[in-house]
């Protein structure tokens, strides 16, 4: 493709193109204008010959004398003068009969023929024949190669007859030839000279754009390289182009070592809410066990208190481990496929939580069939997301399931119309600990997370004023 | 073969006068009397008719100054259009000879005298010739060209006109109404030349002329084929008014007959593609006088 073309080949190609363009406009005006001029002389031309012979053919015509009629037609076309296609070629005279009388090519009008029957007969001619018309008239012959100027023999103010003169509409082909050729010469003599130049000045044009388009090649991947690669060093709209470009590469450079301090204290942040987070969840149940050996310690000889002391230290035990299952959230185990039912459970389960905050709950799709997805995670997810939603959502509120499939994939959403997440917040919605709430352990969306993660799903949200969505894809692999 | 008797008697003493006539005029000329002069001032006019390539004109030129030279006197050629111009003009004395048709000259006998008939060939004598076009293949006798455009000579040529004409007659056809269409080019040169490019579709043509063109303009004669020869006819006869001066009258015949013993005359004759000019008898020319009788009584 042109388009595709380096800029060293499409100056001189664009040049060529121009120069093409121009001589062929040119050599077209020309010859139209040629055209025009030949047309009109050899018209004005043939007419005033037409008037000429038309005087000088009433003597033959009155004294029958076709040799001299023959004579006076034969020397009306001069073979050197003018050129033979820039003057009538034809030349009829006919009798008051419209027969022919004599002509310069017999052969093609016999003497005595009917005019009206030979093939330069059109019927606009053949009116003009029979017509009283004093006038001289032009007309196309019948096959439209030649234009026949016709002019009366008056004699007294008797028609005798009418001499017709012929010239080809191709006139100007020969001459058409040798414009086209010397147009032709003169292109190929100016490409010649011109197409060395645009050579030259097509390198020099292209040599810095092409330097810049090597430098601009490197980025993104390579900094460095593109700041070190040379640069047209000129004061023209390239050589701007090559300083934008440098400072552009500088600005890239600060920008990517910025974001790389960014993102290490982001992550040294991150590692500090889930140390903090971690601490303050085993710190809580290990307060209340210290407190509870200590006392056990200082009353040894309670058994009843002893036996209070060790399901204290149970239950905190049991507490810790939960925070330490609930963090490492295993996939893995085996499970049976999810069910239709499931999802009725779900909305069993969820519509107690709502009817004790006076949430309304809706449920929108379902599946049709078993579904190669483990059943106990994803109930796990939505249980999760539902009550996280009915807790959102304001009392009179409204909490949603939506469950649809395509095909491969099963599409959840759970939404709710409560207060919506603030933006700052969106960020680390995911990280566990994070709680919008007094309540809970901030727990619940990590596993969300972790399990749509590791199944390979998607997992979005979308929240603004009145509304906060949920929404999961999950992939599964169709039965074959 | 046909052989005039009188052309051989008269030619082996047209070949003494010339010799004998010039010393006297070599003579004459030393002598220069103003008499003498002031005869041979006096302009000999010599009319030439179409009956041979009469457009020649520096042929023409240069035959009127061998002319000059051996009659030593000043000569005029005279040229016409059609024959009947340069005939009229010899009957009228107002010329002294001219270069005429068989067909004017048997009509006008007992005015003109007869001075001499070319030799072409060899023999004083030629034909007529039918021509058409040579790609008409369906054109092979005068027959074939009834309806069709016909060009004449000149009404007053006999190979041109007459033995058309006579030809027409003894056929049983009526000539004015056999041809489609006639008409008359005045020179046997244009008659070729109306065949050759279509505007005649026949014609009847000198066979001199047309022989003669033949060398000289082979492309416009190879466009012609020749349909019918005539029978052989008395060639195209130098004649004199009636009443010439015997002398410039016998002086002009010998001139005329020793043209070809002549060293520039013979070069004159060889472009006229002649051997000579010979004494006739105007027996000669009965033929002639037999068809322009059968003809003229229609």
């Amino acid at each position: 493709m042109f388009t595709d073309l380096s800029l060293r080949w499409k100056i001189p190609l664009r040049v060529m193109g121009a120069v093409l363009g121009t001589a062929f406009m040119v050599t077209a005006a020309l010859v139209a204008r040629e055209y025009e001029d030949t047309q009109r002389a050899l018209e004005a031309h043939t007419q005033s010959l037409a008037r000429v012979l038309a005087n000088t053919l009433i003597t033959p015509i009155l004294h029958d004398d076709i040799w001299r009629a023959y004579e006076i037609l034969r020397s009306a076309r001069d073979p050197d003068m003018l050129g033979p296609d820039r003057q009538a070629e034809l030349f009829v005279v006919s009798d008051a009969e419209s027969r022919v009388f004599a002509a310069n090519r017999p052969k093609d009008f016999p003497v005595g023929s009917e005019l009206a029957s030979s093939w330069i007969a059109s019927p606009e001619l053949n009116h003009i024949l029979r017509s009283d018309s004093l006038e001289q008239h032009v007309v196309t012959s019948e096959n439209q190669s030649y234009r026949i100027v016709t002019a009366p023999l008056v004699s007294d103010g008797i028609i005798l007859g009418h001499v017709l003169l012929g010239y080809s509409k191709r006139f100007y082909l020969p001459r058409l030839t040798e414009l086209v050729r010397r147009a032709l010469f003169v292109t190929l003599l100016v490409l010649a000279l011109v197409l060395p130049v645009s050579w030259v000045w097509a390198h020099r044009t292209a040599r810095p754009l092409l330097d810049l388009a090597r430098a601009m090649s490197h980025v993104p991947n390579a900094l460095d390289a593109a700041l070190a690669a040379p640069l047209p060093a000129i004061g023209d709209e390239i050589g701007q182009l090559g300083a934008s470009f440098r400072r552009m590469l500088e600005e890239l450079l600060k920008k990517q070592a910025l974001e790389q301090q960014v993102a290490a204290s982001e992550r040294l942040a991150a590692i500090g809410r889930l140390t903090a987070g971690i601490a303050h969840e085993i710190n809580n149940p290990l307060g209340g066990m210290l407190t509870a050996i200590r006392t056990h310690r200082r009353h040894n000889d309670d058994p009843q208190l002893g036996e209070q002391t060790l399901s204290l230290l149970e239950r905190g035990l049991t507490q810790i481990r939960n925070t330490v299952a609930a963090l490492l959230v295993e996939t893995k185990a085996e499970d049976r496929p999810l069910e239709p039912a499931d999802i009725d459970d779900l909305i069993i389960l969820a519509e107690a939580e709502a009817h004790a905050k006076s949430v309304r709950l809706l449920r929108e799709g379902g599946i049709d069939g078993p579904l190669p997805l483990p059943a106990s995670l994803v109930r796990q997810i939505v249980l999760n997301l539902l009550l996280n939603a009915i807790q959102a959502a304001d009392p009179g509120g409204t909490a949603a399931l939506s469950i649809r499939t395509e095909p491969g994939k099963l599409l959840l959403s759970v939404r709710n119309d409560g207060a919506h997440i603030p933006e700052d917040q969106l960020g680390y919605l995911f990280e566990p600990f994070v709680s919008g709430r007094a309540q809970g352990h901030g727990l619940g969306l990590w596993v969300v997370y972790q399990i749509v993660h590791q199944l390979g799903g998607g997992l979005s949200v979308h929240s603004e004023p009145g509304q906060t969505v949920f929404s999961i894809e999950m992939p599964y692999e169709m039965p074959a | 073969m046909y052989r005039c008797p009188h052309y051989h008697r008269r030619m082996d003493t047209s070949q003494l006068n010339p010799l004998r006539r010039r010393c006297l005029l070599a003579t004459l000329a030393a002598l220069a009397t103003p008499s003498l002069l002031a005869r041979t001032e006096s302009v000999v006019r010599i009319g030439l008719t179409p009956v041979f390539l009469d457009d020649l004109a520096s042929f023409i030129a240069r035959w009127r100054r061998w002319f000059e030279k051996k009659l030593d006197q000043p000569v005029s050629f005279i040229q016409r259009g059609n024959y009947r111009e340069v005939v009229n003009l010899l009957r009228t004395g107002k010329i002294d000879f001219a270069w005429i048709c068989g067909y004017p000259y048997v009509r006008y006998r007992h005015e003109l005298r007869l001075v001499g008939v070319p030799l072409w060939k060899g023999r004083p004598t030629y034909r007529s010739y039918l021509i058409v076009h040579s790609q008409a293949g369906g054109q092979r006798s005068l027959g074939d060209l009834r309806g069709k455009v016909f060009a004449y000579s000149d009404p007053d040529s006999n190979s041109g006109f007459l033995y058309p004409q006579y030809s027409l007659l003894s056929s049983g056809e009526n000539p004015a109404r056999f041809f489609g269409r006639t008409f008359f080019t005045w020179s046997h040169r244009n008659v070729v030349e109306s065949v050759a490019v279509g505007l005649a579709d026949g014609g009847a043509v000198d066979s001199y002329v047309w022989e003669t063109l033949l060398e000289l303009h082979p492309d416009l004669v190879q466009a012609t084929r020749i349909i019918e020869r005539s029978p052989e006819f008395g060639h195209t006869p130098f004649v004199a008014r009636a009443r010439i001066d015997a002398a410039l009258f016998s002086r002009f015949r010998d001139i005329l007959y020793g043209m070809a013993s002549d060293l520039e005359g013979a070069a004159l004759l060889r472009e006229l593609r002649l051997d000579g000019f010979a004494a006739a008898e105007p027996r000669l020319y009965d033929s002639i006088a037999r068809m322009a009788k059968l003809v003229g009584q229609y």
